[in-house]
């Protein structure tokens, strides 16, 4: 029973980071309809960050600078890499994501040398504590916590704010919000930040559980995030937050089994299921391509 | 038996909350020109896209020379408001083929804005449409064992383009040629197939009067060079009274005439969905 | 007309001629320079490559269906390739953690207890054998291919990417599995199966009297490739190509999404699984954890570098990326000294680096790769006319 209890509480955590990544997918998909395959390498590259700047600086400063460090990296790429390519046909923009990805991997077997990096201990969340009799860190009980404020400040702004509208508009009908003045440069910036952001607490918060980070870290959360994304309904944020918590509890549950090899199975199995019964996910809008 | 090659009974299409097509019920009877008319958005192309199997129709039922071809009847509305001859077509189970086996069948079609291969050459695009029937599979193909069956299909090819006039332009990019040829090339793929029945989606799109002359002349001469039946929905209406032994008038989804042409022509209800009714005078 | 008919066939065989010039000038190397050089490494691996990238290619840049699942078929075509060929005396050496593989039979074995273990009946049945265990690990590749496709082709094009890439990590995973031990061997690699190398023809005294290891991953990757071509050439690939440019009209036209997309997705595997079991004997070891999502990222590049929808393309890229990441960039991962200084930056992983900026420009600036969507014959058609009409203008300015 305190098994079963300490499994499902780090299976809501997990699916907590997931959702943190997830975001990042939907709203980028929803508004530049790309799968952006740079965003797990750029929830790795602020685990990078983590270590790096903890080993010189006390943990209170280095956190808020790995956040900005990797909204800024993440405000570059989009500048860099996929601006350029507004006009371009789908297939070159999500290629350009995979060689962005791809860089960035490669630079951090370079930073590295390929050695796994050990990751910090952020002192007060790895602290272990007990729920209900099953021993656990206090990171599993934040995180949950941490993701619905998030999320409560994410749909404020989505809502009711100017951005917030502009970013709807444009998500409905890229061309005409344009033709109606809106910045579409600049609601794109705003999405890859926010979605860094959420990347960069994600990776704070699922790395603590992991003793370390290799170039490919990010790549196995990121899938699943985006399959998560899928899930709850490409575009729609309460769809990715809850198709991350289901499939990160799912996941912790399938590890616990003599069966933890098809833990990474059962995402891609939930996805081609979801894309076949309900292709536009469980909170998304139907779309009819017109003939 | 009827001589129709196209029996539509009861068809509606159901896009979320908007019916874009309501209990839509028409025949197409065989070596005729039958038109499809009215507003824009009434649904003439939507019903189209339920006919060539490219959406799945909410209710109805679509019989191709007499055999049941598409169905569908959820929650048995069907055999409710069934009241024609043959209640057992109306029984099965629900017949959703895909577009390519409607096409196999003998059904073409050509798109209401083009829809040609833009990368490949004219000849190309015809020839495409003839590997559906080529008896060939991707062995000999590819080994080049069916060489007798390739170049069947490129003699018929070459023939098609020159009775389309096309032949001089026939290593052109298809997107390369005018607008009112990209439509005969069109037609030209479309006759390729082989097809019992041709649907024309507005085959006069953006065509001068005296291209729409020559296009009326040209159907008709196709309808009898091929055998064809003939369905086509279009919006000159001196091209449609010039050619259609029979016409369909839908607005709104549902259909509010019917008839020849010169009856369509004083049709009251026509009248008023094209031009608008004046409210109270 | 006929002039132009004519121009095709010069173009074609220019290219052919190159062929086999590439061909014959890769043996005259092999047996007359040190057989140890780098050349060679890239020759082989960029075969491989070459045909790896072109089956890619065949579904990319001419089906128009974009998947990532590359490396999880290689993977396939290298474990049954391995499998089917390690010596079934050797087997208990190599499995030793799982007490033994549950296979205890092997093509070349099988083929040398008919044709005889010495001279002629070696070399026989050592070809046979690794022919037939090449097509057995396309055919492996393929039959998966079919099953995944099933559910994953009705995806739209984004989706089937990120399905596919799935699936390979999956692959990857299974074939690691220590339950799977007795036949993957787990994590540990699979070795002792023929190489290249073992194409060397030597004499009684095991000396390498005629070198072959790096023309017969080219024959191999040549002839696979030309059967590519064929079939792009054919009828069903003029309708892959009509259902890239339009799936909705191609559809309207009677060609079966489902069986088209299904067909080519399983030639594309077939051919990327004789490539994972030429990449076997390349590596002459094989491990699940090679084949990773990089390897696929690795492939897909080389066919945008090449120029989507251009098989020749494909080859050229293969080769520079091959011939750019292990042999002219290599110095960049080693610490190099120009006057006494240290130059900065340089070292290991440094290439990678720079390698991966290279691609993001051709990527974003130079976005038709080398070749855009023409193939060589077009070019040098292209060439052979421009000098026709050069040697026509200067004749009437004779005049």
């Amino acid at each position: 029973m305190e098994f079963f209890i300490s499994q499902v509480l780090s299976g809501i955590s997990l699916g907590g980071q997931y959702a943190l990544i997830a975001i990042g997918y939907t709203m980028v998909y929803g508004i530049l309809r790309l799968i952006n395959f740079a965003h797990g390498d750029v929830f790795m590259v602020a685990g990078l960050f983590m270590i790096y700047l903890s080993s010189s600086l006390p943990v209170f400063v280095s956190v808020p600078l790995v956040i900005i460090l990797t909204v800024a990296l993440g405000f570059i790429i989009e500048r860099a890499a996929y601006k350029p390519l507004r006009s371009a046909p789908r297939m070159s923009v999500m290629i350009s994501a995979i060689g962005v990805s791809y860089l960035l991997q490669n630079l951090a077997l370079y930073a590295t040398g390929g050695q796994p990096k050990t990751y910090t201990t952020i002192p007060f969340i790895s602290k272990t504590i007990k729920i209900l009799g099953a021993p656990t860190r206090i990171v599993t009980v934040i995180t949950p916590v941490l993701v619905i404020v998030l999320i409560v400040i994410l749909t404020l702004l989505i809502n009711h704010t100017k951005i917030g509208i502009a970013m709807r508009a444009v998500a409905k009908d890229f061309e005409t919000s344009q033709l109606m003045g809106v910045k579409i440069n600049s609601v794109i910036s705003i999405t890859f930040i926010i979605g860094s952001f959420l990347a960069a607490v994600g990776s704070l918060l699922y790395f603590t559980n992991y003793p370390t980070v290799v170039p490919l870290s990010g790549a196995m959360p990121g899938l699943k995030a985006f399959v998560a994304a899928v899930f709850g309904g490409i575009g729609s944020v309460p769809g990715a937050v809850i198709g991350a918590f289901i499939i990160g509890i799912c996941e912790t549950l399938i590890k616990g089994t003599d069966f933890s090899v098809f833990s990474d199975a059962f995402t891609v199995a939930l996805l081609i299921v979801i894309l076949g019964v309900k292709p536009t996910g469980m909170c998304g809008e139907k779309v009819t391509e017109k003939v | 038996m009827s001589n129709n090659v196209l029996h539509i009974e009861n068809m509606t299409m159901q896009f979320g909350g908007v019916v874009a097509v309501n209990g839509l019920s028409l025949d197409v009877p065989e070596g005729k020109i039958i038109a499809l008319i009215g507003p824009n958005g009434a649904g003439k192309t939507t019903a189209f896209n339920c006919i060539t199997g490219l959406y799945e129709p909410t209710n109805g039922l679509i019989e191709f020379m007499d055999k049941p071809m598409i169905r569908n009847h959820p929650t048995g509305k069907m055999k409710r408001n069934y009241k024609g001859k043959n209640p057992a077509d109306y029984l099965g189970k629900a017949l959703s083929p895909t577009p390519d086996k409607i096409t196999e069948r003998g059904i073409a079609r050509t798109f209401q804005n083009i829809r040609l291969w833009k990368s490949m050459t004219v000849f190309e695009n015809v020839l495409v449409a003839k590997h559906m029937r080529a008896k060939q599979n991707f062995l000999s193909a590819t080994f080049r064992t069916n060489a007798k069956e390739e170049k069947r299909m490129r003699e018929e090819t070459m023939a098609l383009l020159v009775e389309q006039g096309l032949d001089k332009y026939k290593d052109d990019l298809a997107t390369s040629l005018p607008y009112g040829l990209q439509r005969r090339l069109e037609i030209a793929r479309a006759l390729a197939s082989e097809p019992k029945l041709l649907l024309l989606d507005e085959p006069a799109a953006g065509m001068n009067p005296q291209e729409t002359q020559e296009l009326a002349d040209f159907i008709k001469e196709i309808r009898e060079k091929y055998n064809l039946t003939i369905f086509l929905i279009e919006h000159h209406m001196d091209l449609v009274m010039k050619i259609s032994d029979y016409i369909y008038v839908i607005d709104f989804g549902s259909k509010i005439a019917e008839g020849k042409p010169e009856e369509i022509q004083t049709n009251q209800r026509v009248i008023d969905a094209y031009l608008g009714v004046v409210e109270d005078e | 007309m006929k002039k132009n008919k004519k121009a095709f066939n010069k173009g074609s065989l220019i290219t052919l001629l190159i062929i086999a010039a590439v061909l014959v000038l890769t043996v005259v190397l092999e047996n007359t320079i040190n057989a140890n050089s780098l050349l060679f490494t890239v020759i082989r691996k960029s075969a491989v490559y070459s045909l790896v990238a072109v089956s890619m290619n065949l579904l990319n840049g001419f089906t128009g269906l974009f998947s990532l699942g590359q490396a999880g078929f290689m993977l396939l075509g290298a474990y049954t390739y391995a499998i089917l060929t390690i010596p079934s005396d050797t087997r208990e050496s190599i499995y030793y953690l799982f007490q033994g593989s549950s296979f205890n039979f092997s093509f070349v074995d099988l083929f040398s207890s008919v044709f005889g273990q010495q001279g002629a009946g070696k070399t026989v049945s050592l070809i046979s054998g690794v022919l037939l265990a090449i097509i057995c690990a396309g055919i492996v590749a393929a039959v998966f291919a079919y099953l995944i496709g099933l559910p994953v082709l009705r995806l739209k094009s984004d989706y089937l990417a990120i399905a596919t890439l799935g699936f390979a990590e999956i692959l990857r995973a299974i074939f690691q599995w220590d339950k799977l031990g007795k036949v993957t061997n787990g994590a540990n690699a699979l070795r002792g199966y023929p190489t290249f190398a073992d194409f060397n023809i030597t004499n009684a005294n095991g000396q390498i009297v005629f070198r072959l290891a790096s023309f017969v991953p080219l024959l191999i990757a040549g002839i696979c490739i030309f059967i590519i071509v064929l079939l792009i050439n054919s009828s069903y690939g003029r309708a892959f190509k009509a259902v890239r440019d339009d799936e909705i009209s191609a559809e309207a036209m009677g060609i079966s999404l489902a069986k088209h997309k299904s067909l080519s997705f399983c030639i594309s595997s077939f051919f990327a699984g004789v490539g994972g079991a030429l990449f076997a004997m390349f590596a002459s070891t094989v491990q699940a954890k090679t084949f990773t999502s990089a390897m696929t990222y690795e492939i897909l590049l080389i066919v945008v570098i090449g120029g989507i929808g251009s098989v020749s393309g494909s080859c050229i890229a293969s080769f520079l990326y091959i011939a750019c990441s292990e042999w002219w960039l290599r110095f960049l991962d080693n610490t190099q000294y120009i006057g006494g200084k240290q130059v900065p930056l340089l070292r290991n992983g440094f290439r990678m680096v720079v390698f991966s900026v290279i691609i993001m420009i051709v990527v974003l600036f130079f976005r038709k790769g080398i070749m855009g969507d023409k193939e060589l014959p077009d070019l040098f058609n292209r060439l052979l006319n421009r000098k026709k009409k050069v040697t026509v203008k200067e004749g009437t300015e004779n005049e």
